[in-house]
């Protein structure tokens, strides 16, 4: 289709008038975004179509898999995905894969990865189903209005470059200008008009609050504190930190210290919560570079403040984006569910090998970032965080710098530049071999259980190297 | 009699005993194909140490730590009477 075709764009009343209209069997690769996350009714709906017409072979990509997606589950019951390529996945779906796998493969991305495979042609995508908030009579589209807003779109613009053929849906369509719009006109095909596309109480992230646990205090206390002794917390210094509990801690102690030192932050990255909005808007930050809100306040504040940029996934992490934002960045923290002696991390699977996530953008983070720290308590559940070999490697551990918990920090013995910052610290500074041995102390140490039967999956880095393989779990019976 | 102490939460257990005329120890945990031998093990020594001999054990377990399963148990004895 060239861009006059584009510029007429077909509205249709529902899906049965699209599926006239389009042939549901010569479109298997299809995808989708999350931004909708557990209040999404699109996915379901679209892959009701599929169920009902019993497509089979489709390949799925999903930019995430939420525990709502329950329609997923449905069709590979019945045998018709093949693959799913997608960056997260939680819930029944990842249950289910994790005992059974797929007919195909199961391949884990990241989210400047699967902005690269979608944009140099590695996933072909028949259809992309986008579900917008708020979109024109023309196909131009912004996330951040409408009665289902959810803010930034960032992950499912490469789709809409891409895909041969782009459906938005939506439940706001309007007949006036949108400037500056995320999804562009031209990239659009047709625009389906439906009551609701989410359902608002499920679209916020429910994780976006400051933990008070001690323990998570304490690693948040001892993070600031090692970024203020490296020297990384100055003037026109760039930072991103997830939405987990303990990240925010850290966002908020550091902030404590840019007041104190009256300290201006250049920018934050990635998903962006009320606090980020918060320090822009007390002139604490310059810029917000989202690609993903977490709560309202997120979602308002874009449509509110001009430094508050929506971005793309491949603005923000593809590693062959000379653009990306991400290679400006200083400073990282994230999670971890495992590290090991290598300083591999694993946010992938749990320890029972069920996957729980994905990388979503830490490998990329970590990759570029120049200083990532991992932070985590150093025993969960009697689980000991750091083991010899991580159950899945979802970020390698030549990208990762620090490993903060509440009973010492261990840093990358790779990184002797940052040893040789810290060797006169009074933080409590720790080999790594040496932390697990503390938290062997108490927990004792756990039978490895980890069954390589059968390989289920793929973890694809953003560089496109499998850095690691899915194992189907073992059958207890 | 049955008697208990702790909690299903996250790194607690919740363990209840009660008089039997065999010793049946019940676990189930988050962590059994990691600690299940170990979690025994605890339990096992604990009613050594006050000679119990007889007795079921019930321990529902997410991830509790040994000197927290003692003391669970030890609680929960206190509670049934078995020692003071």
């Amino acid at each position: 289709m060239n861009q006059t075709d584009k510029k007429t764009k077909k509205i249709i009343k529902n899906f049965d008038e699209f599926f006239k209209l389009v042939n549901i069997h010569e479109n298997k690769n299809i995808s989708f975004h999350h931004h909708l996350r557990n209040g999404d009714y699109v996915i379901n709906r679209v892959l009701d179509y599929y169920f009902d017409k019993n497509v089979t072979n489709i390949n799925l990509f999903p930019s995430s898999i939420f525990p709502k997606y329950t329609k997923i589950l449905s069709l590979i019951k019945n045998k018709q995905i093949n693959d799913i390529t997608t960056n997260y996945c939680n819930g029944p779906v990842a249950e289910y894969i994790s005992n059974y796998g797929l007919p195909g493969n199961l391949i884990m991305q990241t989210h400047g990865g699967r902005a690269r495979a979608i944009l140099e042609g590695k996933s072909k995508i028949d259809i992309a189903y986008v579900a917008v908030p708020y979109a024109n009579l023309q196909g131009n589209a912004i996330g951040y209005r409408g009665k289902n807003k959810c803010g930034s779109l960032g992950y499912i613009i490469p789709d809409t470059l891409k895909a041969k053929i782009v459906v938005l849906v939506t439940d706001t369509l309007v007949d006036e200008i949108i400037e500056n719009p995320e999804i562009k006109s031209e990239n659009v095909d047709y625009i389906i008009q439906v009551d609701a596309i989410g359902d608002n109480l499920g679209i916020v992230s429910g994780t976006t609050s400051i933990t008070t646990n001690p323990i998570g205090v304490k690693i948040a206390k001892n993070t600031s504190s090692l970024l203020n002794e490296l020297g990384l917390i100055k003037n026109g210094f760039s930072f991103q930190s997830g939405a987990g509990g303990i990240s925010l801690r850290v966002t908020k102690d550091v902030k404590d210290i840019m007041i104190n030192k009256n300290i201006k932050a250049s920018f934050f990255s990635g998903g962006i919560t009320k606090y980020h909005v918060e320090m822009l808007e007390e002139g604490l930050v310059d810029r917000l570079y989202d690609v993903q809100c977490f709560d309202l306040e997120a979602v308002e504040s874009l449509n509110r403040n001009k430094k508050h940029f929506a971005i793309s996934a491949s603005q923000y992490a593809n590693p062959n984006n000379k653009n990306q934002i991400i290679k400006d960045l200083d400073v990282v923290i994230l999670g971890a569910t495992e590290i090991d002696y290598d300083f591999n991390v694993n946010v992938t699977t749990d320890s029972h090998q069920t996957i729980i996530g994905g990388s979503g953008g830490h490998s990329d983070t970590a990759t570029e970032s120049k200083v990532c720290v991992i932070v985590s308590p150093l025993i969960k559940g009697r689980i000991p965080i750091i083991k010899n070999r991580v159950t899945t490697i979802t970020t390698l551990g030549k990208n990762i710098d620090c490993f903060v918990t509440e009973r010492g920090i261990a840093i990358n013995p790779n990184r002797t530049d940052l040893l040789e910052k810290l060797k006169n610290t009074k933080l409590p500074i720790i080999e790594i071999e040496d932390l697990a041995k503390i938290a062997y102390k108490y927990t004792g140490i756990p039978r490895d259980i980890k069954d390589e039967e059968k390989v289920i999956g793929i973890i694809e880095d953003r560089t496109f190297e499998v850095i690691d393989k899915l194992y189907q779990k073992k059958k207890t019976t | 009699m049955k008697s208990s102490a702790g909690t299903y939460e996250s790194s607690d257990c919740l363990i209840t005993t009660t008089k039997n005329d065999t010793l049946e120890i019940i676990i189930e945990s988050i962590v059994f194909e990691q600690f299940g031998d170990q979690i025994k093990k605890v339990i096992l020594n604990t009613l050594e140490e006050h000679n119990i001999l007889t007795i079921k054990v019930e321990c529902f377990d997410k991830g509790a730590l040994d000197y927290t399963i003692k003391s669970r148990l030890e609680t929960a004895l206190k509670r049934g009477g078995y020692i003071e």
